[in-house]
């Protein structure tokens, strides 16, 4: 159990020694984790608003297999993203393998069915609210969908937030398609794995708690702006 | 407005990650997880990038997937440790040439109490004998690594068949060397290593090698590159100028220069032209 004070102790040595290979790594995460996001966010949203406000047949089915793919395992998004971004797969002449562009892709395809059906279900108890008022204005589902992003994007953050969440956190799939190569792919998770590999349990465990300071701090940073905009919208 | 900023941010991102490999001359090298762990990488690598301007990327995974990646032309040069296999993938037309580029050996590693009773052992067919009569814990990487692949072959000269008792006092962990070590310390099983990774494992507690010195745990590297004809976005030529270097007196130097806690790690030996 000396292995967590430890590990406190050099976290936070880390952290003040400003050595450039750490904020490299964090800095690297974190383009990845918030591109993944952001992209997913864009797929995922407007799959996610339209599947509200639509009934159709097999719509039961469509939410099962959504809700599912919610559990992809990491490693297997990473197998597929990297069977087809190897040079020998479909989309080889890319040359993304072993790129930052090629985790990004892995971790979005990792969390689109995050965001498509949590947000599924965020805006269509919104539009359950709205149901009456949107037809007595006869908006088109355009219309209904627009505005349900715009009124529900304060409960759409939290579903960004559980993307970002699951992203960062995840180490199969970019290990797989990043390849964990010093100055160019390695981030958080697969940093921590090469320690504990090398038999460094401090390092990798104060590698972890910096991860965590991380999240917490994109969550306090997503939480501050999502009360000081509601407090806006009071006054 | 500031999402159409960051979708484009994203955009740029996943455009230059692309981009800036092609501009500067980088090869990636698929890579046994030992040389990768044992720090062996960090040293010699900003040498040989300061004298040549070529950047070298390592993917570090086991022996096995090493060359599976290779033949999927995700790599521009091999540097792993199962000479057969390494045969067979020339052989097969993936690689151009196979050159010896240094040795070290295996060893196995065991706990103090050392259940089977083989410290000071120099025989290790005896020694894996003894540890499967007393059944004491063993614990295997069991992933097709170089290592994995030369445990399963003198397991065979012993004439033991270790996997009749998987999960038993056998255990494979389908893991790397390091977390093999981790998982095998944690159990109080005896581990088969490369003393390169156990020299530079941090997490020994009271392990220590218990087995060593017997000729048939040399363990011996191999430098390929990849061949051009088979995967013709590989660049043969940096990835050519890379070996070339390595088997070159100075390449041969900085590795035997290569010390952790005073202890050569590596031992050079490509052939001399």
């Amino acid at each position: 159990m000396q292995n967590i004070g430890e590990a406190f102790h050099l976290a936070l040595s880390l952290v003040l020694s400003g050595e450039a290979d750490l904020y490299e790594i964090v800095g690297l995460s974190l383009q990845v984790s918030l591109s993944a996001t952001v992209l997913a966010c864009a797929i995922g949203l407007p799959i996610g608003a339209l599947i509200a406000v639509s009934r159709f047949r097999g719509r039961g089915l469509v939410l099962i297999v959504m809700n599912a793919l919610m559990g992809l395992p990491p490693v297997v998004v990473g197998l597929l993203v990297y069977l087809y971004l190897s040079r020998s797969g479909p989309l080889g002449f890319l040359g993304l393998l072993y790129t930052p562009g090629a985790m990004i892709f892995a971790q979005t395809i990792l969390i689109v069915p995050i965001v498509a059906a949590l947000s599924r279900q965020v805006l269509e108890d919104l539009h359950a609210e709205y149901a009456e008022q949107f037809r007595s204005l006869c908006l088109t589902r355009w219309q209904s969908i627009t505005t349900l992003l715009w009124d529900g994007r304060y409960a759409l953050l939290t579903v960004g937030l559980a993307g970002f969440g699951r992203a960062v956190a995840e180490v199969g799939a970019v290990i797989m398609v990043g390849g964990n190569i010093d100055h160019l792919t390695r981030v958080m998770t697969t940093a921590i794995a090469l320690e504990t590999s090398k038999g460094d349990l401090p390092l990798a465990l104060a590698l972890g708690i910096i991860l965590l300071v991380l999240a917490l701090g994109v969550n306090a940073g997503v939480q501050t702006l999502r009360m000081t905009a509601a407090r806006q919208a009071h006054v | 407005m500031t999402i159409a900023r960051l979708i484009a941010s994203t955009a740029l991102t996943l455009g230059l990650a692309g981009g800036a490999l092609a501009q500067e001359q980088s090869i990636i090298v698929q890579s046994t997880t030992s040389t990768a762990n044992s720090g062996l990488y960090d040293y010699l690598l900003p040498i040989y990038t300061g004298e040549s301007g070529i950047t070298v990327n390592v993917v570090a995974v086991g022996t096995g997937q090493a060359i599976k990646n290779a033949e999927n032309c995700d790599g521009d040069l091999l540097l792993v440790h199962a000479k057969p296999s390494e045969e067979k993938f020339v052989a097969a037309g993936f690689g151009t040439e196979r050159t010896d580029l240094m040795y070290n050996d295996f060893v196995i590693v065991g706990p103090e109490s050392d259940p089977a009773g083989v410290t000071g052992m120099d025989d290790v067919e005896a020694a894996l004998t003894k540890i499967s009569e007393a059944g004491a814990l063993f614990a295997s990487r069991g992933d097709d690594s170089g290592t994995h692949k030369k445990e399963v072959a003198l397991w065979k000269a012993a004439g033991v068949d270790p996997t009749a008792a998987s999960g038993d006092w056998y255990r494979e962990t389908g893991s790397g060397m390091g977390a093999t070590l981790n998982a095998g310390i944690g159990m109080g099983a005896y581990v088969m290593t490369d003393r390169a990774t156990w020299i530079s494992f941090k997490n020994k507690q009271d392990y220590a090698v218990e087995v060593e010195g017997d000729e048939n745990l040399f363990n011996q590297y191999g430098v390929i590159p990849v061949n051009p004809e088979k995967c013709p976005s590989v660049k043969i030529d940096a990835a050519q100028d890379f070996a070339d270097w390595l088997l070159s007196d100075e390449g041969q130097k900085v590795i035997a220069d290569y010390t952790v806690d005073g202890q050569q790690l590596f031992f050079p030996n490509a052939p001399k032209n």
